[in-house]
């Protein structure tokens, strides 16, 4: 055995005093394919995982602490920092939470902007996941496409917002401003041209042997794994079960929108690849419904609700009352009611929760963050045993995890 | 000398004002009857276990149980009444005020397309039975639980710190931990890298991100103003070069009838 002292730690991977001649490595956390902090413990026999265990904490920052010493809107850009590779549905997500919990109505318009923001981002997350992954893989051109495509959405998020990564695009109430000149028209253009663009990189990789060799019957989550791994979003729908958030249990106008659930019955990461394609063409049809619909609407993009948002600015500069409200909600922030809520929302990685239990104070007294990723992580020590190491990097790039957002 | 003594059991921030008259407005609860699939769940639950209270909040049911009956009502859950997913589960600290966790396990129907809560207090050093036998996604939900709340859990095949270092001394997300965290956090990373020690020559560390020293001349740099560390910032005034003659350009008064407005970004 090993004599433990400050000098000396205890190294899990000498473990070379056992009998057998299983190896003990650890990948990560400092490796590129673990995607962020990831360090996993893989006992091997050969080339063969016999057993798996994720370690993760590397990225842990407190954000369930943080919200508790904040006001609520002092959270939102917070959240940014979760997924940060689809940060306005993190924002989305808080923001409908504490929506929910005072029960507000949101005005059509800023609905219809948030929906194309959030569908905007699901595209963006799901090329990045695309080119991430491949690039794991070993086919570096697909990486070099899709980042060019990403990089015309994340153009598009930065005329509307101001920011690339960490948008905080979304306010509790509403939208912060209404969509600028002609960002309509940048948008048609861009979701016109991307189908073909994803066409381009299903034509490389769809038959492509490698691509094939390395995706097909690796990592495979049967339902019953899903399920009870409490998976969610594409790896849920990757294991044949059509559950979406956004069809089930419908929040902004998704219900008015036409669009579908795309599953996969294979089980496997190469399903699960069909399956992200497929969704960014529904993210494109959806985006297609609503440009229309934001012509229909009227102005207003902040609910009405003096008590929790502050007027509009001009109200604000020109209304003495509105100007005190508005002081008040700064300083102290909004005082939603004695309360609990859990709202579910369809992220591009999967089902991102938030449970605020509110005692009626101006901080949240506990706040949960259930980001899917966690539980996909969770998920490895019973997919990665029986898998080949070489595989491990693809299984790790298919569960699209995200550290900002395991950690939190 | 001896320190200042401060109310240990809520450590967390206080807004600086409340209204003495305010009364908070309350998230309505709603009769389970006005719903059909939950008052029919719940019945079915009510005869197999002792169910404390129940109520809709926000379209989602929520069913207080006793601790001790937490495995066999997700069994029945999952098995009987078709609830298959653990979504999450945590505790929330209610310590200060009744010395008790409350424990949370939010589960979902996929076929009856609802979300229920079921949930129960334990006091502080109880133990808790696992769920991670009935749902396997409670395996890292209980470690995490164990690891910011401290609530003991039987039966886990793992039961191991999740986020935090192994040696972390206490549990974070309690209310009686400080956001900035306490003083056993101040020196672990002394005491891990140089050794106790050392904790004389180099001082515990700084964890408030947001604070600046107004003597530290190390960390944060004055140009033209820089000194030895450790020294007092100098005052001397120094005198800038401007590149441009006679110093920077300004625009004393906007003539806005010669500005251009771009029709595009160039």
């Amino acid at each position: 055995m090993q004599k433990v002292n400050r000098l000396q730690p205890f190294f899990e991977n000498l473990a070379f005093e056992r009998d057998d001649d299983t190896m003990i490595i650890n990948f990560g956390p400092q490796h590129p394919s673990s995607h962020g902090q990831l360090r996993l413990i893989l006992e091997l026999e050969g080339e063969m995982v016999k057993k798996a265990t994720p370690d993760i904490g590397y990225l842990h920052r407190g954000m369930e602490k943080m919200a508790e010493n904040m006001i609520y809107n002092e959270f939102l850009p917070t959240t940014d920092r979760m997924d940060y590779i689809a940060a306005t549905s993190n924002n989305y997500g808080f923001a409908h939470a504490v929506e929910e919990l005072i029960g507000l109505e949101i005005p059509r318009r800023a609905q219809t902007i948030r929906m194309m923001l959030l569908e905007l981002s699901r595209i963006i997350s799901h090329l990045f996941w695309l080119s991430a992954h491949a690039l794991d893989v070993g086919a570096m051109t697909i990486f070099l496409y899709a980042f060019r495509e990403r990089e015309y959405a994340m153009d598009l998020i930065e005329d509307y917002c101001g920011a690339r990564l960490t948008h905080s695009s979304i306010r509790i109430g509403g939208v912060p401003l209404d969509l600028p000149e002609n960002w309509i028209t940048k948008l048609s253009k861009f979701i016109d041209k991307l189908p073909s663009d994803i066409a381009d990189y299903e034509g490389i990789l769809d038959q492509n042997r490698i691509w094939k060799m390395r995706l097909e019957g690796v990592g495979v989550i049967t339902p019953e794994m899903a399920q009870t791994w409490g998976c969610s979003g594409p790896s849920l729908r990757g294991s044949g079960i059509a559950w979406d958030i956004r069809k089930e249990e419908p929040y902004e106008l998704y219900d008015e929108v036409d669009f579908d659930v795309p599953i996969s019955t294979t089980c496997d990461s190469y399903g699960r690849y069909k399956l992200h394609m497929e969704e960014m063409r529904q993210s494109i049809k959806i985006i297609r419904q609503v440009i229309p619909m934001y012509y229909k609407t009227e102005p207003e993009i902040m609910a009405h609700a003096p008590n929790y948002i502050s007027a509009p600015k001009e109200q604000i500069m020109t209304q003495n009352y509105s100007l005190m409200q508005h002081f008040v909600l700064v300083t102290q922030g909004m005082r939603p009611p004695v309360g609990e809520v859990y709202v579910p929302t369809e992220s591009p990685k999967g089902e991102l929760g938030f449970y605020i239990n509110s005692q009626g104070g101006a901080y949240p007294y506990r706040l949960k963050l259930r980001a899917p990723s966690f539980w996909h992580t969770s998920i490895l020590q019973e997919v990665l045993p029986g898998q080949y190491l070489a595989d491990v990097v693809t299984i790790i790039g298919n569960l699209n995890i995200v550290f900002g957002e395991i950690d939190r | 000398m001896m320190r200042k003594y401060v109310e240990k059991k809520n450590l967390q921030n206080k807004p600086y004002h409340t209204d003495r008259f305010w009364v908070a407005p309350q998230v309505p609860k709603e009769d389970v009857a006005s719903d059909e699939v939950f008052a029919k769940d719940l019945e079915e639950l009510k005869e197999n276990f002792d169910i404390k209270e129940a109520y809709i909040q926000r379209g989602q049911l929520v069913v207080y149980i006793s601790a001790n009956e937490n495995v066999e009502v997700l069994t029945f859950l999952k098995h009987q009444l078709d609830y298959n997913f653990l979504t999450e589960l945590s505790a929330i600290d209610w310590l200060e005020k009744r010395g008790e966790f409350e424990i949370f396990y939010q589960m979902l129907s996929t076929s009856k397309r609802k979300r229920l809560r079921i949930k129960f207090f334990i006091k502080q050093k109880r133990e808790i039975r696992t769920v991670s036998n009935v749902f396997k996604s409670a395996d890292w939900g209980e470690r995490e639980m164990y690891d910011m709340f401290g609530v003991i859990i039987t039966g886990h095949h793992y039961m191991k710190r999740i986020l935090m270092p192994e040696d972390w001394y206490d549990h974070p997300l309690k209310k009686s931990y400080p956001l900035q965290g306490d003083e056993e956090a101040s020196w672990y990373e002394i005491d891990k890298i140089f050794g106790k020690e050392y904790r004389d020559i180099i001082g515990p560390e700084n964890r408030d991100s947001s604070r600046v020293d107004e003597n530290d001349t190390y960390n944060f740099a004055r140009i033209h103003h820089e000194v030895p560390f450790g020294e007092k910032p100098s005052k001397e005034i120094v005198e800038t070069d401007y590149q441009e003659e006679g110093g920077v350009f300004l625009i004393k008064s906007l003539k806005k009838a010669d500005s251009v407005i771009l029709k595009e970004r160039p």
